[in-house]
């Protein structure tokens, strides 16, 4: 992509937004597809090695470095709500701090075996 | 373990009905319950069709979802959204239908209007649903099909009674539930993933 191209930013399709995400390393401002309730957030910084976060970023870090946590689970988590959830995520994006995956969408699910796997978990319970 | 992470999966399951019907003990019955609080600007004066920048008339509100997870194995969890019932709170449905497997609609068959608004909007935005009817009045038995021409529901949407109180008639909800997702998603076009 060359850069006075100027790619429409509200193009039809949501790849070229997502591939614009990486290459800024998320400066633009998120989309809510990307900051999706279930988007799964990982740390990929140590808070510790940070002395200028937040008490929230540094809270946000701490609970996603073992495993991703989805940014539903976060704001719970925090006691926060989402909007100011999205806002914290929003800048530890920004500067790097955090990676995120965006969720399975049932559409992509490729076959049944999963949703077997979801109604045998659900009986063991 | 990085394969591990980048395989989570994590399905999103809606619990909609009218006020009062059992939305936070039907979640609280089958996950560890958490509030979720969403703050949203509402606009309280009349919005005018040539006014879309109007700033005043509107304040933000507070909303409190019910949130409930289900780890069903470290790489496989449903996500559980139970919102107010009212009206007012249709905004929060947008983004919560986004990308959801499907939606419990409860219904108190003393009540049935109750349900009519989380039914049409579920139809409406193709997620597939079923209804749970909520037994509060346990003298009254009532007829899945009956019901099922009162809401003038699309043949094949499940009609099945519930406890909300008690873990295994809950389960039975959501695996009836996922059952009917899974052949409404099937009958769907395939889409090409990227
Ligand atoms: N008899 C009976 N009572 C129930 C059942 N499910 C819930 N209740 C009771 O009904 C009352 C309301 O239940 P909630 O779970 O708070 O209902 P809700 O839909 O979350 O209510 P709002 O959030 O206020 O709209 C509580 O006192 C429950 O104990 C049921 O299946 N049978
Ligand atoms: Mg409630």
């Amino acid at each position: 992509m060359r850069m006075n191209d100027r790619p429409s930013w509200y193009d039809e399709q949501a790849g070229p937004l997502v591939r614009l995400y990486a290459l800024t390393r998320g400066r633009a401002r998120p989309s809510p597809v990307l900051l999706d309730l279930l988007s799964l957030v990982t740390a990929e910084n140590d808070p510790a090695r940070d002395p200028m976060l937040s008490p929230e970023q540094a809270a946000v870090l701490t609970l996603c470095r073992i495993r991703p946590r989805s940014v539903a689970d976060l704001a719970a988590d925090l006691d926060l709500p989402l909007g100011v959830t999205r806002v914290i995520l929003t800048d530890l994006l920004d500067y790097g701090h955090i990676r995120v995956t965006r969720p399975v969408r049932p559409v992509d699910i490729p076959d049944e075996r999963l949703l077997q796997e979801v109604i045998d978990g659900l009986r063991a319970l | 373990m990085d394969s591990a992470r980048s395989s989570f999966v994590a399905l999103k399951i809606l619990v909609a009905g009218g006020f009062g019907v059992g939305k936070t003990t039907l979640v609280g019955a089958v996950s560890e319950i958490r509030p979720l609080r969403t703050e949203e600007a509402m606009t309280t004066a009349g919005v005018g069709v040539d006014s879309t920048e109007g700033v005043e008339g509107k304040s933000t509100t507070t909303v409190a979802m019910d949130f409930g997870r289900i780890s069903l194995r470290e790489d496989l969890a449903l996500y559980l959204f139970g919102t107010p019932g009212q009206d007012r709170f249709w905004f929060l449905w947008d983004e919560l239908a986004q990308g959801a497997l499907g939606a419990i609609v409860l219904a108190d068959t003393r009540r049935l209007a109750d349900c009519f608004p989380a039914v049409d909007y579920f139809e409406r935005r193709g997620v597939p649903f079923l209804v749970a009817l909520n037994n509060f009045d346990e003298a009254r038995r009532f007829d899945p099909g009956s019901v099922a021409a009162a809401l003038d529901l699309d043949p094949g949407t499940p009609v099945i009674s519930c406890d909300a109180r008690e873990r295994a008639s809950v389960k039975e909800v959501l695996i009836t539930l996922v059952e009917h997702a899974g052949r409404r998603h099937a009958t769907r076009p395939a889409v090409v993933t990227h």
